[in-house]
């Protein structure tokens, strides 16, 4: 771990640090016999048509349980449980299907994409064009419209999002924004014209949509409608915020190399099914377009080469919070990810944008 | 006004596959179809400059390795955003098992 200096950088996209990043034959990836890759990009879907079938059944089911259950103290547990297949499910799968990635059938991918962007109360167009922001500058200050953890990192928020507060607010915020045709200085910065009215639409769409639900549950007097589509969002993605956090969070900025900026975390069974196995997210950064269900082999494949992948959550946490409560002193602290001895050094170069302020 | 060079061995290029070719200051992208049908390209995505090599053919699709833009690569047609702007195409011919592309006049 390195420590040096205290200032606070600047994270918006308009801002002294929105110059360029670094040039995609700059970024690191460890190299992979062609034939190997063409293997793993493959893509088929019947471990897609099983895993988002088996999510959907879950969904279902425990929504039937929490409509069975409603007004009794059983209606609790089916509530969390509800919750987290719709609200943690939703929002690794809505990545997933942004990646268009998941099945070889592309509509399956669309319908897919559609349904847990609204699940997650996420404009469709805007977060794929983010996204794609985010995949070409991955924690680049300045570039990156995704970066969770600005440093300082919000641990009031952190804590808030795990009910998806201060996310949600901003989601919705958006939403509304979007749906009179409203696009901020930084969403005109990744969102490309072709899109624009698209996003308007999907917009309008989500919000006609869960604004007759809670018409519903007004007219019905009754809580149910909200707590099946809507609510859900807020209390169901705590799980995938608990694992999303481990993603990114107080290691590097500005390198060009995402065995420094990204973590890979082993997981029970079930935390990746919910989470598309986006635990294996050095991986993912390194080639996105492996399908998910491949990742666990591309991991054996690249494993010597990158920084040992973390044997559970408590352990990424164990090191991510105390650096966490370091950068609230320190902005400039950062957990430093130690290479094999036979790994490929990180790429020795520098963003032009800091090169001039040197 | 055709300038026709060799790109490379018709055998270089896997069936349902690309491989990189460059000449000069120019990089392109050479596939050989599941019909066994040759086609090339700029090398480069037309959203970022991200090589096309590194990414998956399917039938008459290539996917870019960054974001999933997808091209018709026979006629260069995006297929997919983030792939917005149409890739160049370029003629080719096959003689004696040997793939030439003709990249036209040299400014």
């Amino acid at each position: 771990m390195t420590a040096t200096g205290a200032e606070k950088r600047d994270y918006s996209l308009t801002g002294p640090n929105s110059g360029p990043g670094f040039t995609p034959s700059e970024w690191y990836s460890t190299k992979l016999p062609r034939k190997r890759l063409k293997e793993l990009m493959k893509r088929s879907d019947r471990p897609s048509l099983i895993n988002y079938g088996l999510w959907l059944g879950a969904v279902l089911f425990s929504g039937a349980l929490l409509v069975l259950t409603w007004g009794t103290i059983w209606a609790i547990p089916a509530a969390v449980v509800y919750g987290v297949f719709y609200g943690s499910g939703a929002d690794s799968r809505w990545h997933e299907c942004g990646h268009g990635t998941v099945f070889k059938t592309q509509w399956l991918n669309n319908f897919f994409y559609q349904l847990a962007s609204f699940m997650s109360l996420r404009n469709p167009y805007l977060w794929r064009w983010s996204h794609t922001r985010h995949h070409t500058d991955t924690v680049i200050v300045g570039r990156d419209p995704e970066i969770a953890f600005p440093r300082p990192p919000s641990i009031g928020a952190w804590i808030l999002n795990l009910f998806y507060i201060p996310a949600l607010s901003k989601e919705l915020v958006k939403m509304v924004r979007l749906s009179f045709g409203m696009l901020t200085d930084e969403q005109r910065d990744y969102l490309i014209e072709a899109d624009r009215n698209k996003a308007f639409w999907a917009s309008r769409i989500q919000l006609a949509i869960l604004l007759s639900i809670v018409g519903l549950s007004v007219y019905l007097q009754n809580f149910l409608p909200v707590m099946l589509v809507g609510l859900p969002t807020f209390y169901g993605s705590w799980l995938h915020h608990i694992m999303a956090t481990t993603q990114h969070a107080g290691l590097a900025e500005d390198v060009p190399d995402h065995r420094m900026n990204s973590r890979t975390v082993y997981l029970n069974p079930f935390f990746r099914f919910i989470y598309s196995n986006m635990n294996y997210h050095v991986e993912h950064h390194m080639y996105p377009m492996v399908p998910f269900y491949a990742l666990p082999a591309l991991h054996e494949e690249i494993k010597n080469d990158c920084p040992p992948a973390y044997p559970s959550l408590l352990a990424a946490y164990k090191e991510m919070i105390p650096a966490i409560v370091k950068q609230q002193s320190d902005p400039n602290f950062y957990i430093r990810r130690p290479l094999p001895t036979s790994a490929e050094p990180t790429p020795d170069y520098q963003r032009p944008v800091l090169q001039a302020a040197e | 006004m055709p300038h026709w060079i060799k790109a490379c061995d018709a055998d270089d290029v896997e069936n349902e596959d690309l491989i990189r070719f460059d000449h000069e200051d120019r990089t392109f992208a050479i596939y050989r179809s599941p019909e066994d049908e040759f086609y090339c390209t700029d090398g480069h995505c037309t959203h970022e400059e991200v090589h096309l090599s590194d990414g998956l053919v399917m039938d008459h699709v290539i996917e870019c390795p960054m974001h999933n833009g997808q091209f018709d690569y026979r006629t260069g047609e995006p297929k997919r955003s983030p792939a917005c702007i149409k890739l160049k195409t370029y003629p080719v011919k096959v003689e004696n098992e040997t793939v030439f592309i003709d990249i036209g006049d040299q400014a």
